[in-house]
């Protein structure tokens, strides 16, 4: 009886866990929509993408225990595919330019995770990260991404061939829903089954072998989702800005989301958007102030002080902070 | 898709439309942001030195036009696109800003001025390179000052070509950018009677040239293009300089080097070395003057494009305290009436495309024994006219030139 | 003349030569990431950031203390290998308990603080290093002009490769490390210094990144941004040879400059890319690495 107890009490904290989850994600969403009269748009949605793509890469590194140091590849994959398609095509409405976008980071995750997914650690982060600088090369050769100028002019056009994202705010409410599906998917993958074996396989993956699960699979899996929603995130930002450059896919762009979801809190679903909050408004009020110049010392320092002694991240370290005052 | 073009043309006349009317200055104040790359590649060519050029020309204007203060703002781009454009909505948007100065990387810089033309706001591009910006990318709100790859190219091609240099190999950096420059200087020197004996692609960035030099030497040609830029045009010229390219009788052309380059590496790597270049600091009196008076704030010699920013940003002060407005269709009609008469350019002209003609200079670097000082680096060959130096608009793609 | 897909056999054989000299840097600084990754299990995203102060700090005492090249060979090493020391007695060693990837994590930070700081300090444009005098000139080969600077580089980086090497597998202290390679707390029993010998590993390994820099001061610009591109490349070297050995790191660097040397004549375009399209192969096949043992 006392087993049945104490279950019944779990069950019943974690009933209200999800109370006090659901709230605060509704409290957020209120936020999310009413921002855009507060804070200026265009701000707003680059945090919105990146905070995307940081949620994207945190799913791999948090949840699976796998450190990409290629993600970069993802998101400019798909923001030339999307940019490309768009300028070339007029008629193509942006929803399907994303989609477009986001495949061809599908496709290319799958081809990455193939190679990489028999290797960890530090391994993985090598391999991964090889495999971006080529894809770079590849980017700067390859006359449809524009070379060194970029793409650029790429029309907002119209969602669904119904409803203009002219104007900032309506491409805001795009950009945020994008961002909101984006995350309800990651969140159902980590709560879900496969998200319980990913976390197996990140504790203890030759337990989770023995077990009889195909580690390889789950991981590949969670890969490929991964480089699709980092591609997502590229897509719908070449729309913000119109144009798609060779930033995205440079090595300091994977080691940029990186330090976006360890400042905000690895394996944490709020971490990578705080952290990219944080990093993309520092870098904002740094390159306007004559301290502009030591922007990448400024990360730098970042990094090694998060590792040294933050290594949960904000959100890790306040939840640490909630659970030892309030249970 | 008419329906967009219309959207647009609604829009854009929309946002033209109440700024048509104003003659007078917006917020009582002129507003200037400079944006530049501060911290990466091309922080040497004009980052904080472009900023104190600009700062320069508002100080030695008054610090005030008819009265409205002259504001200065400036931010990093970091060479992204993304962050330039972001700035520049920003700036439009939150600040009301009314010119965009400086403006580095090409992508950076076409990427702004759609933003600025979008938003009916002038910008002046001093720092890039690419021609594209005032031909198939050429809006009516902005200017490009300084120079582009076409008096670079050109303008070193022929006149090496004049003197005798008739057979070339290039070195071309394997994207649009050197397959333009490549492109260009083929033209040229084929139209002067010159011939192309042999050229290599490099992968762009490439730190080790050895194996291209070793293929230069080997082809016999009197000349060797570097049709790339920046690093690798650094790289090149120290790996020429080991291998005794100059030495074994061959000339090199740069086609894409500035005076900062030529500072850094030094005068035993580069002397020899023909280039083109829009302005030098030992032209005459008046650049001498006012380069001693830069070099006293940054401790170096200006290039080309920080004069560039000084030039232009006096050029738009003027036009702006002539109309008594700071509406940016105004301002650069006013502009291109007047010409550019300063220490930069003697009459200067900004055609319809935006590009700003002047005068263009080829220039030898000097060897270490006629150096008299840190910065004695060029002696001048020959000055390309105007006319000659530029894109002639008969064949420009700039949908604002007509006929 | 023999011709070799129309390429004079004497020309290919120069570009080989030259290629060798590649590849000779891309053997030190794979070998400095394979001994510090042997014992202390980071990768030493730093080593490019240490390689260019190597550069730099030749650049420097020349130019301010007069330090000329041959002591600078043997004085800049040890400095920034000092450096290193620092770096790991007061920031690597806080983490060496936890998972690894925050060594690669907190040296890429720190390869972020170095770069940024000297590019704030001197900009970005490459300052050139003048060659020895004693290494001025060059050779003609009759097919090509050999700087002899370059011969050098190529005798005195194997030099350095086989020293290290001879060291860690004929030595008592290479021994020692080889031992706490594959069982610390067992080597800590018998008596030996195991953190002492981390942090000389490390140290050792940074100054190897050093020395290299000091090689290719007079070759190429030096600037700030000189090691960070070609770090991704030693990278994809370390993965094609696997990171268990030494010997590996060194012969696939040389083998690495070698592929990359012929490409640059027959095809210039895939320069870049084609040590990458050697790692996928290797991958495919052999996903440790050439050298590497199965994990």
């Amino acid at each position: 009886m006392a087993m049945s107890d104490t279950s019944t009490v779990t069950a019943a904290r974690q009933r209200s866990a999800r109370r006090r989850h659901g709230l605060l994600y509704l409290g957020l969403i209120l936020l999310g929509l009413v921002a855009p009269f507060v804070a200026y748009p265009v701000f707003l949605m680059k945090i919105l993408c990146f905070a995307l793509f940081a949620s994207a890469f945190n799913l791999l590194l948090g949840f699976a225990g796998l450190l990409s140091f290629g993600h970069a590849a993802f998101l400019a994959t798909g923001a030339y595919i999307t940019g490309f398609l768009l300028s070339t095509y007029p008629g193509l409405t942006p929803e399907l330019g994303i989609l477009a976008g986001t495949l061809g980071s599908v496709v290319l995750g799958l081809l990455f995770g193939l190679l990489a997914i028999r290797r960890q650690g530090i391994y993985f982060a090598m391999i991964t990260l090889a495999l971006a600088q080529m894809m770079f090369f590849l980017f700067i050769q390859s006359p449809f991404t524009g070379g060194e100028d970029g793409l650029h002019g790429v029309p907002r056009g119209e969602l669904f061939g119904l409803f203009s994202l002219q104007s900032n705010l309506a491409l805001y409410y795009f950009v945020f829903a994008v961002f909101v599906l984006g995350f309800a998917l990651i969140q159902r993958t980590v709560h879900s089954p496969f998200g319980q074996v990913l976390k197996a396989i990140r504790e203890n993956e030759p337990r989770a072998v023995s077990l009889g699960y195909d580690t390889d699979t789950y991981k590949l899996v969670a890969f490929v989702i991964s480089a699709g929603l980092a591609g997502l995130a590229g897509a719908t930002k070449t729309l913000v800005f119109q144009l798609a450059s060779l930033g995205d896919a440079h090595w300091h762009m994977s080691g940029e989301v990186i330090l976006m979801t360890l400042l905000g809190g690895v394996g944490t679903l709020l971490g990578p958007l705080v952290g990219s909050s944080l990093v993309i408004g520092l870098q904002h009020q740094l390159s306007q102030s004559p301290l502009g110049d030591w922007v990448s010392v400024i990360l730098g320092s970042i990094f090694v002080l998060c590792v040294l002694s933050f290594r949960s991240g904000i959100i890790g370290e306040l939840q640490k902070l909630v659970k030892r005052n309030f249970k | 898709m008419n329906v967009t073009k219309h959207a647009l043309t609604a829009t854009a006349a929309l946002l033209l439309a109440p700024s048509l009317a104003q003659a007078e200055i917006s917020g009582d104040v002129v507003k200037i942001g400079y944006l530049a790359d501060m911290s990466g590649t091309y922080r040497d060519l004009a980052g904080q030195g472009g900023l104190e050029a600009l700062k320069m020309a508002v100080e030695d204007f008054g610090g005030e036009v008819n009265g409205a203060p002259i504001e200065v703002l400036s931010a990093d781009d970091r060479n992204s696109a993304d962050v330039g454009a972001n700035t520049v909505r920003g700036w439009i948007d939150q600040d009301n800003i009314d010119l965009v100065a400086g403006m580095v990387a090409s992508s950076v810089t076409i990427a702004v001025t759609k933003i600025l033309d979008q938003q009916g706001k002038l910008g002046i591009v001093s720092g890039s390179a690419a021609s594209s910006i005032t031909n198939e990318h050429c809006t009516p709100n902005h200017i490009h000052w300084v120079y582009d790859t076409y008096p670079m190219a050109h303008g070193t091609a022929k006149a090496i070509v004049d003197e005798g240099g008739d057979t070339w190999f290039l070195l071309t950096a394997d994207y649009a950018f050197g397959h333009a420059l490549e492109n260009d200087v083929e033209t040229v020197v084929e139209e002067n009677g010159g011939e192309i004996v042999g050229k290599v692609r490099h992968p762009f960035p490439t730190s080790d040239f050895s194996s291209y030099i070793l293929q230069a030497q080997g082809s016999g040609a009197k000349i060797v293009g570097l049709a790339n830029a920046g690093s690798d045009t650094v790289n090149a010229l120290t790996t020429a300089s080991q291998f005794g390219l100059v030495q074994s009788g061959q000339t090199l052309a740069g086609l894409l080097i500035f005076l900062n380059d030529v500072h850094a590496l030094g005068l035993d790597v580069t002397q020899g070395l023909q280039l083109t270049t829009g302005w030098y600091w030992d032209m005459n009196d008046e650049t001498r003057e006012w380069a001693n008076r830069y070099y006293e704030r940054t401790q170096r010699m200006p290039t080309m494009v920080q004069a560039g920013v000084y030039s232009s940003t006096l050029h738009y002060l003027n036009a702006v305290a002539e109309t008594g407005s700071d509406d940016a269709a105004t301002v650069r009609a006013q502009m291109a009436e007047t010409p550019v008469d300063d220490m930069f350019a003697s009459d200067g002209r900004i055609r319809e495309d935006g590009r700003m003609v002047h005068d263009m200079y080829l220039v030898e670097v000097k060897s270490p024994s006629e150096s008299e000082g840190e910065w004695d680096l060029y002696e001048i060959l020959r000055t390309i006219p105007a006319e000659e130096a530029f894109r002639p608009l008969s064949e420009s793609q700039c949908p604002l030139v007509k006929g | 003349m023999t011709t070799i897909f129309g390429i004079p056999l004497m020309v290919l054989f120069g570009q080989l030569l030259l290629g060798l000299i590649n590849g000779a840097f891309y053997a030190l600084l794979s070998l400095g990431l394979a001994v510090i990754f042997g014992l202390l299990k980071v990768i030493n995203f730093a080593h490019g950031a240490q390689y260019m102060l190597g550069a730099f700090a030749a650049l420097l005492g020349l130019e301010y203390l007069g330090l000329d090249y041959w002591l600078a060979l043997l004085v800049v090493p040890l400095v920034v290998g000092a450096l290193g020391i620092l770096i790991e007695r007061v920031l690597l060693r806080r983490i060496q308990h936890i998972d690894h990837l925050y060594g690669l994590l907190l040296t890429f930070g720190l390869a972020l603080i170095f770069e940024g700081t000297l590019v704030n300090l001197f900009g970005v444009s490459g300052s050139s290093y003048p060659v020895p005098e004693a290494l001025a000139g060059g050779f003609n080969l009759g097919f090509m002009f050999l700087p002899t600077y370059r011969a050098w580089v190529l005798v005195a980086a194997l030099a350095v490769c086989l020293f290290t090497w001879f060291m860690i597998e004929r030595t008592r202290l290479g021994a020692y490390l080889r031992a706490g390679t594959e069982n610390p707390r067992l080597m800590q029993a018998f008596g030996v210094n195991v953190p002492l010998l981390v942090t000389l590993t490390y140290g050792f390994g940074v100054a190897l990144a050093a020395f290299a820099g000091v090689l290719a001061a007079p070759i190429y610009p030096v600037s700030p941004t000189m090691g960070s591109s070609l770090l991704i490349v030693v990278f994809a070297v370390v993965v094609i040879g696997g990171m268990g050995s030494i010997l590996g790191a060194i012969l696939t660097g040389l083998a690495m400059g070698l592929i990359e040397g012929l490409t640059k004549v027959f095809y210039p375009e895939a320069a870049n890319t084609v040590i990458f399209l050697v790692m996928i192969m290797v991958l495919m096949l052999r996903p440790a690495g050439l050298f590497g043992k199965e994990a």
